[in-house]
């Protein structure tokens, strides 16, 4: 089966579906293709508009490709009694970009989320899906260096 | 799996798990939920798994996997049944030394057990430690006991007994009677009466109805829902499908927020295994009710935790609150009557009809029972989720169960209820929390998050976070929050960075009050909560930022600069080599010093400087002033000025 019909398989393809599905697209691509948002409009019956204005409210959703890895520094209220702002601070000086954005070589992007629900280890700094506790300024740096020489070893 | 036709099914099959597990001599629990696998509890486990295997012990000793424990500042921590012995903040390498000494030669390793951070008194097992004698774990204790991807494990728990109680026992009238003579009360924030919104969805007439579990936990510093439903997630279940035979619903959701990737993956299993036991789809346990449940995994919109917005959220809509009336009971979900109630409060509802109301309300205050579990978490010496009986002050939670303030410093402030609620100063400890206590205090309970603050947290800094928290997720539907909140940020931005003005506090408070009164929603209406309380209770630490630019906190970047004493500096180079912006001259053995100019205020060398040495501080106000003064000074004494 095509890549693209995955997405849709298994859903009654009603409005309900749209963030199920929008998930589905953000997970295979990485964002969300303009070219799909036409499709699923036309699938689900309703405006190009409509799935716009969903896609856009959610921050689930990019229309911009994202960088290789991800790195998701927790700002939630533990973390930010604990300096998770400086963390943050940090990890933009050392990318170079600022929250929000992606590296120019489109090897990270750089994000913050407003609590993980772990505010007992922080401050949180999550790379790819695994979490790094009592994260401190001094160690942004060896936590993104292990990032990159972890994919250059692959 | 066996679909079950009938109570007796159930019984017989609890039984027959029960028989078949033998009793172990031992067992290892090992806590991992995401706390304790952020910690490193998935290499305990294998490490665990590996040892036991090499050593041919697999038949002897049990192994468990389980949801959170509850006292994530020990992750990743065990317990060895049946002593219950508690080892905690585990690396790998200890796992040898534990199976030799503990497992088999019975022997308990002193450095691994738990000490009180203040008095360094050594506790085990785990029932005797301070964190737990002062807590009545009735929702959370099961986390000790099952693994939450195993069905047989909550069956043999007496697990849907509950359910097959109130299918064949009860006329779901009296379900609702039940759960209203507990007088348990929404856990999401609110702490409407459970049973009367149960009440009025069961009278409202329509084809079909609809049940919600709100699990869209969003306030910041909150998570006992992730725990419930990463740890037990078949009790949210149950007292999900006992509410919807109450209401006569056909369909629930589950919302979960997209940040607990876990939770989603152990309810959608637990669901599964609850439709192959029968014990969700058509005829369960052989009863006429029909009833199924879905996952809805929300998008990152903190505004969907609101029930209107979720609601539209389920749809596939933007997650726009609406105006109530009509509530979700007369119309929610796509027009039907639709009942919410938030994941702490269904995980009660198996509890009260398998106990009945006289027991659950046997604790809590006159208009409050049961049991609430609480986040606590900040600058606190034993963060973690701690479930108390409702009516317990906050100095109890804080000192008793949490061991008080981290690193020996002095209390604060206590932030309950998220963006929502507010800061409660020490004056306030001996209040006993409940809903209407904290509302009148100015704060909120909320769905439970305790956030606690010592003196280096600066209150005027926490109000700013809130603010801009709830101005990001606003949704923008209604001008008083999309513009009053915009509005309340500037100005708190102003003082923090030492541009504010006279008149700004009360423009503040004039501010606060329109937004708390003319919003559409409960996000704008509570938004407010933290500047009052702060504004209410800290009101000189305002002034102080105000009027003499000064950060008693030391927190307000832009009030402070970072100081090497030269008296103390024994120029080790650690902070030199840390500054990003090479702001720290100076030569080994010789005091260092910093170029305010280039200081960005990173704070990277004060964390290098040695703890014995200590020679870098934070200045603000007459003492910031001073040096920058002389600094000036030499400045132009060198260019010739």
């Amino acid at each position: 089966m095509e890549a693209k019909e995955v997405i849709f398989q298994g859903l009654e393809l009603k409005q309900k579906d749209l963030i199920h599905l929008l998930h589905r697209v953000q997970a295979q691509y990485g964002y969300i293709p303009v070219d799909i948002v036409e499709e699923i409009a036309q699938r689900l019956r309703i405006s190009a508009a409509e799935v716009f204005g969903v896609l856009t409210f959610y921050k689930a959703f990019a229309l911009e490709p994202r960088g290789q890895h991800t790195v998701t520094i927790c700002l939630g209220t533990a973390c930010h009694v604990r300096g998770g702002k400086q963390i943050v601070e940090e990890a933009e000086r050392r990318l170079n970009i600022r929250a929000g954005q992606t590296t120019p070589d489109r090897k990270f992007s750089l994000e913050t989320v407003n609590c993980l629900g772990c505010c007992a280890i922080g401050p949180v700094v999550v790379v790819d899906g695994v979490y790094h506790s009592h994260v401190t300024i001094d160690q942004v740096e060896k936590i993104l260096k292990e990032t990159s020489s972890a994919e250059e070893g692959q | 799996m066996k679909p079950l036709r009938s109570p007796q099914e159930l019984s017989a099959w609890q039984a027959e798990i029960v028989a078949s597990r033998p009793p172990k001599s031992k067992t290892v629990v090992v806590s991992s939920g995401t706390c304790g696998q952020a910690s490193g509890s998935l290499d305990i486990l294998q490490a665990f798994r590996e040892e036991l295997r090499s050593r041919q012990l697999e038949s002897k000793i049990g192994l468990r996997v389980t949801g959170c424990h509850g006292c994530c500042e020990m992750e990743p921590n065990i317990i060895i049944e049946p002593e219950r012995i508690f080892y905690k903040n585990l690396k790998p390498k200890d796992v040898p030394q534990i199976i030799e000494e503990t497992l088999l030669a019975g022997k308990i390793i002193p450095s691994l057990v738990y000490h009180d951070p203040n008095t360094r008194q050594a506790y085990s097992p785990q029932p005797a430690i301070p964190f737990y004698t002062r807590q009545l774990r009735w929702l959370t204790e099961a986390n000790f006991y099952l693994d939450p991807t195993s069905l047989e494990d909550y069956i043999a728990l007496g697990g849907y007994q509950a359910l097959a109680k109130a299918l064949f026992s009860f006329q779901p009238e009296e379900v609702i009677q039940e759960i209203a003579a507990a007088k348990l009360r929404g856990r999401g924030g609110a702490g409407f009466p459970t049973g009367q919104k149960w009440k009025i969805c069961r009278e409202a007439r329509a084809k079909h109805k609809f049940i919600i579990c709100n699990a869209d936990e969003g306030d910041p510093g909150a998570y006992m829902d992730r725990s419930l439903l990463e740890g037990n997630p078949h009790s949210v279940i149950e007292g999900m499908i006992i509410g919807a035979y109450a209401i006569g619903a056909t369909e629930g959701f589950i919302y979960v927020r997209m940040e607990y990737p876990l939770a989603v993956k152990h309810v959608t299993l637990a669901l599964e295994q609850a439709r192959q036991a029968n014990l969700l789809g058509s005829s369960i346990l052989g009863s006429s009710f029909s009833f199924d449940i879905h996952v809805v995994q929300g998008a990152g919109a903190f505004v969907s935790g609101e029930e209107t917005s979720l609601m539209a959220s389920i749809e596939g809509r933007r997650a726009f609150p609406r105006q109530r009336p009509p509530f979700p009971a007369q119309s929610g979900l796509w027009g039907y009557p639709t009942n919410i109630n938030n994941v702490e409060t269904w995980a009660n509802v198996p509890l009260i009809i398998k106990n009945g109301a006289p027991w659950f309300s046997q604790v809590g205050t006159e208009q409050s029972k049961g049991t609430k579990i609480f986040s606590l978490v900040g600058k606190i010496n034993n963060t973690g989720l701690v479930e108390v009986p409702i009516g317990i002050t906050l100095r109890e939670i804080i000192y008793e169960i949490g061991g008080g303030i981290k690193d020996g410093r002095s209390f604060k402030a206590v932030q309950t209820g998220g963006p929502s609620g507010g800061c409660l100063p020490a004056s306030m400890l001996d209040l006993p929390v409940d809903y209407d206590t904290l509302t009148k205090a100015g704060s909120i309970m909320g769905s439970g998050g305790m956030i606690v603050m010592d003196e280096a947290t600066c209150m005027v800094d926490v109000a700013r976070y809130f603010l801009n928290f709830t101005q990001e997720e606003s949704c923008g539907k209604c001008v008083p929050c999309r513009i009053g909140t915009r509005q309340m940020v500037e100005i708190l931005n102003r003082i923090v960075a030492g541009k504010g003005e006279e008149g700004d506090l009360e423009k503040l408070a004039n501010l606060a009050q329109t937004v708390k009164s003319a919003s559409l929603c409960g996000l704008g209406q509570t938004a407010p909560n933290p500047v009052l309380t702060t504004l209410r209770y800290f009101r000189d630490e305002y002034e102080a930022h105000i009027k003499e630019k000064s950060c008693p906190a030391l927190v307000c970047k832009d009030l402070i600069i970072y100081y090497i004493d030269p008296e103390k500096c024994v120029g080790c180079l650690l902070c030199l080599k840390s500054c990003p912006t090479g702001a720290i001259s100076g030569e080994r053995k010789k005091p260092h010093h910093i170029n305010q100019q280039l200081c960005i205020k990173c704070g990277a060398c004060l964390e290098k400087c040695p703890r014995k040495v200590q020679a870098i501080s934070k200045l603000t106000g007459r003492k910031r002033d001073e040096i920058l003064a002389a600094e000036e000074k030499s400045h132009h004494s060198r260019i010739g000025l």
